[in-house]
């Protein structure tokens, strides 16, 4: 076949796509942060989640070692479990502790996990048994309005009586 | 009104056509590769060009709103996911409509005014599988190239903007681009998109030029149609992609 000078600069053309395709997916996506290289499975329950979401960042002192792999709702016992892949060359103990954290005041939500004291470590498929859940807003500022509440009470009669028609409201 | 249905109609038959002398234009591979060198590889000084300086513009722009909320090392994000999601794809689209699409639509007008495209059929040369064919293929797969380098070129001119002109941490501008960009969902789905507009902005060229009417008048008002017509359909196609892509 005849060799053109546009064949060549049509090929030039197709390799610096494919570069640049390459080079976002590098560079900018996340596709080689995705890459765990062999891993492990645990699970993890919940009785709430929060915003935790598939492919979440797994971390252990700050530093990524695995992802969420999935999540799933268990009607028996009406909680939150969720799959984990954890990177081989890192392995916890019996009596780890699996909590759902948050990055920054409004960032993304990640599971941060801590090794406990025990010897034995946890195999590929086991559950970790400590868990806290996601830290939900709502809870947490009722929490301070009751306690705020409470505190008032013995102040003086005012206060109590409006307690209970704060509550009957509820 | 009715007009516009008429013109839709043929232009779906004109579809239906190309895909049909596809094949044919396919076996002979080099006419494909010769529009592809005139419709991208021609394009490409003016995609790369304009995507460096959106880049840094929209670096610019996004460095000094988000200081005042006390985080520029965001600057990477807003720009990497604007970029990829929606000004590569729909500027580059643009840009092709105003660079080939014109250049597609003349050339096939006047063949058709000097009469070259019922002499081809006289000499049994289908002009779809010849002219017209060639031309949609390569304005399909020009497309989506010439979007993913105006991402890539547009984010390192962000880069250059943001990093060393402006301050912004280096280590904070790719992490937290990297942990925001999906390669699914963002830059598979921008292909797509480019993909989408590709079809779009070269088959209104290659209409306009088959329905020109032929006289020097006629080429130069479907050529104006052509920009006008592709660049509406780009807008509009985007925000119906866009909604899809966001809802899945």
């Amino acid at each position: 076949m005849e060799r053109k000078a546009i064949d060549l600069w049509v090929g030039i053309f197709v390799v610096l796509g494919v570069a640049a395709l390459f080079g976002l997916a590098m560079k900018a996506g996340n596709l080689t942060s995705n890459n765990l290289g062999d891993t492990y499975t645990l699970t993890a329950a919940f009785e709430n989640i929060g915003g935790l979401k598939r492919n979440a960042p797994v971390k252990s002192a700050g530093v990524v070692i695995g992802r969420v792999d999935n999540i799933k709702f268990d009607p028996t016992t009406y909680e939150a479990v969720v799959a984990l892949k954890i990177d081989k060359r890192f392995q916890f103990s019996k009596d780890t502790n699996a909590s759902i954290l948050t990055a920054g005041l409004l960032g993304e939500q990640y599971l941060g996990i801590e090794t406990g004291g025990e010897s034995v470590n946890l195999k590929d498929g086991d559950k970790i048994s400590h868990t806290q859940d996601a830290m939900v807003l709502e809870k947490l500022i009722s929490k301070f309005m009751f306690n705020k509440a409470s505190e008032g009470t013995g102040d003086g009669k005012t206060t109590t009586e409006s307690e209970p028609k704060a509550k009957s409201r509820l | 009104m009715i007009d516009r249905l008429w013109r839709l109609g043929s232009g779906m038959r004109l579809f239906m056509l190309i895909i049909v002398s596809s094949g044919e234009s396919f076996r002979r591979l080099h006419l494909t590769i010769r529009e592809i060198y005139f419709t991208g590889v021609l394009s490409m000084q003016i995609i790369l060009v304009s995507g460096f300086f959106v880049g840094m513009v929209l670096a610019l722009q996004m460095f000094y709103v988000l200081r005042q909320f006390g985080s520029p090392d965001y600057t990477g994000v807003v720009l990497a996911l604007s970029i990829i999601r929606e000004l590569g794809p729909v500027v580059t689209a643009l840009l092709f409509a105003g660079r080939a699409g014109t250049a597609i639509t003349a050339e096939i007008g006047l063949m058709k005014a000097n009469e070259e495209l019922s002499a081809m059929e006289m000499m049994a040369v289908s002009p779809i599988a010849r002219v017209v064919a060639p031309r949609f293929w390569a304005g399909v797969i020009s497309m989506p190239i010439l979007a993913v380098m105006f991402s890539m070129v547009g984010i390192l001119g962000g880069y250059l903007v943001a990093v060393p002109m402006l301050g912004v941490d280096d280590g904070a501008f790719w992490s937290q681009m990297q942990a925001q960009v999906d390669f699914r969902f963002d830059i598979l789905n921008s292909v797509i998109k480019s993909l989408v507009f590709g079809v779009a902005c070269t088959m209104i060229a290659l209409f306009e030029g088959f329905d020109a009417p032929p006289t020097a008048e006629g080429v130069s008002y479907a050529t104006t149609r052509t920009v006008v017509t592709s660049s509406l359909a780009i807008l509009g196609l985007d925000f119906i992609l866009t909604s899809l892509m966001l809802t899945v």
